[in-house]
């Protein structure tokens, strides 16, 4: 499985997410810095990395989504090539437009960064077929602008459509109808606030988010 | 020439900063603050001719986040 990291300055997950992915994948992925233009031939997955890519300046993701690269993963991302964004790649893809709504100062306007349960909600993406629907896992969060936001017609669509992978199981920042993650309409592209990289290995005091990128190895195989 | 961008949430947008500013402002005594929002002002410093119709350009690329922002441009 061949996977690429994309690494902008200020991320700061981009290492753990590579070893999370080489750890599973049994291969390494690509590191691809923000500012190259075309990407590899032959990618099974496009990850954004947690950070504070340009030093959130602006918005969060906001300078990021804007960067040369970007326009070659929106590209991928319409040719079906599976997209994950996890904490600052989630406001990435927001930015971008590849994802709805926007991700906001969290309403308790703190910086939360501890474990939180999270409840499954579709298991029919690429990202989530490996456990079960309706599963409440632990996966830590941290981040400052988490609160996931959209007006109301496209929450009821999300929800309509089962395009929202993952509800927080527990108040965590204020999230529009408690939503910690969300897929496109095509499925092939996740944002999610939480650190699935951040428990993949028993060493990290949980394996909660093994799964998420043993389901891309489902889809492959 | 310069040109200032007003970048304000949109109307019905939940702002914890402003609600937490409202409350430290009753904290101080001031109980006549109905609502408080809170936006940014972006001041550039353009090439003279720049219009107005560039600026909202460059506001809706990047400036503004759209699904939750409204901006207003002024040219001085």
């Amino acid at each position: 499985m061949k996977t690429a990291v994309v690494v902008f300055p200020g991320s700061n997950c981009d290492r753990d997410l590579m070893v999370a992915l080489e750890r599973v994948t049994g291969q390494a992925p690509l590191a691809l810095w923000h500012d190259t233009s075309s990407l590899p031939e032959g990618l099974d997955l496009i990850a954004l990395p947690g950070g504070f890519s340009h030093g959130d300046y602006l918005r969060s993701g906001a300078i990021a989504a804007r960067a040369p690269i970007m326009r070659e993963v929106v590209t991928a991302a319409g040719r079906g090539t599976p997209v994950l964004g996890i904490c600052n790649g989630f406001q990435v893809l927001t930015e971008t437009g590849l994802l709805p709504g926007a991700l906001m100062r969290n309403a308790g306007l703190d910086f939360v960064c501890r474990d939180v349960r999270l409840e499954v909600v579709t298991t029919a993406t690429p990202f989530t077929r490996a456990y079960a629907p309706g599963e409440i896992i632990g996966i830590p969060v941290a981040h400052h602008d988490g609160n996931f936001q959209a007006d109301a017609e496209t929450l009821d669509r999300l929800e309509q459509q089962g395009q929202v992978a993952f509800r927080y199981a527990e108040p965590v920042n204020g999230s529009a109808r408690d939503i910690a993650g969300v897929v496109n309409d095509r499925r092939n592209v996740l944002g999610l606030m939480p650190h699935p990289e951040r428990v993949v290995e028993a060493a990290h005091g949980g394996t909660d988010g093994r799964k998420l990128f043993e389901s891309l190895l489902m889809i492959l195989a | 020439m310069k040109a200032r961008v007003t970048v304000s949430l949109k109307p019905g947008v939940l702002d914890p900063q402003g609600r937490a500013i409202h409350h430290a402002l009753e904290g101080l005594g001031f109980g006549q603050v109905a609502d408080v929002r809170v936006g940014k002002v972006i001041e550039l410093d353009v090439a003279d001719g720049t219009t107005e119709a560039e600026v909202g350009e460059m506001a809706r690329k990047l400036l503004a986040n759209m699904v939750i922002e409204n901006f207003r441009v002024e040219l001085a």
